[in-house]
């Protein structure tokens, strides 16, 4: 009986739910596109191409499903918690520190497009062209996604401040700075 | 030249922030209903006798 290549569906969970999450903001939406995705996966493996890099496959299916049930739905879908509403940190006045959560707010803020590709090539690791491949454009389009999602996040972040450079939370302080955590990787 | 040193030094905030959160992500324990679903799956193909590649139509 020769390797079943659905077998290495379960390696790649972790990785879909991050990019479910990351497209819906909506922990419960998340799952249930992770679990469409699963079914369409399983049952279309016929299209994957043995040797060709599986993650990328998997998630090609997801944002699919994430697509086609945003056209359903006629808007993103995944702002039934008000995140995309909530207002950025009122805080007084900005002290030039930059929390996860007011990264976590602005993220939340660009467009479907934006979020996508920087997850794609900013977080996951995948090429400019792996990512086109992946989202069925040009590679010079997601390079300017992802230019302007970050000059967005930049805008919301108010990172223009030369002060802003200065990181309140500790692991990102170290990750900036160089002295990377030991990762799992 | 400073400019440009500027967005990068700001985009390598942004992206080391970005991996982080999806680090975070990433180390959430997958609920089980997954793993049931995937197990699920595949107890029905094989009661039905197909593998992956024989499932093709």
């Amino acid at each position: 009986m020769s390797a079943d290549p659905r077998d290495e569906i379960v390696e790649h969970l972790p990785a879909l739910r991050a990019f479910a999450l990351s497209l819906t903001r909506n922990g419960s939406l998340a799952d249930d596109m992770v679990q469409d995705a699963l079914v369409k996966a399983w049952t279309k493996i016929h299209t994957f191409e043995p040797g060709t890099n599986m993650r990328a496959w998997l998630f090609t299916i997801l944002r699919n499903t994430y697509y086609s049930n945003r056209r359903k739905a006629g808007r993103e879908v995944g702002d039934a918690d008000g995140l995309l509403t909530e207002t950025l940190s009122e805080k007084p006045a900005h002290d030039g520190r930059l929390q996860m959560a007011d990264f976590m707010r602005a993220f939340q803020k660009l467009n479907d497009e934006q979020r996508e590709a920087l997850v794609l090539v900013g977080a996951s690791g995948f090429s400019y062209e792996e990512a086109a491949g992946m989202c069925n454009v040009a590679v010079g389009t997601i390079k300017s996604r992802t230019n302007r999602a970050r000059a967005r996040l930049a805008e919301l972040l108010h990172l223009s401040d030369d002060e802003a450079f200065e990181l309140t939370d500790q692991a990102t302080l170290a990750v900036v700075s160089g002295n990377k955590p030991a990762t799992a990787r | 030249m400073a400019q440009g040193q500027e967005k990068r030094q700001r985009d390598s905030v942004i992206d080391e922030n970005l991996k982080k959160v999806y680090e975070d992500m990433l180390d959430q324990e997958v609920p089980d209903r997954f793993l049931e679903l995937l197990s699920q799956l595949k107890d029905q193909d094989e009661k039905s006798g197909k593998t992956g590649r024989e499932a093709d139509e």
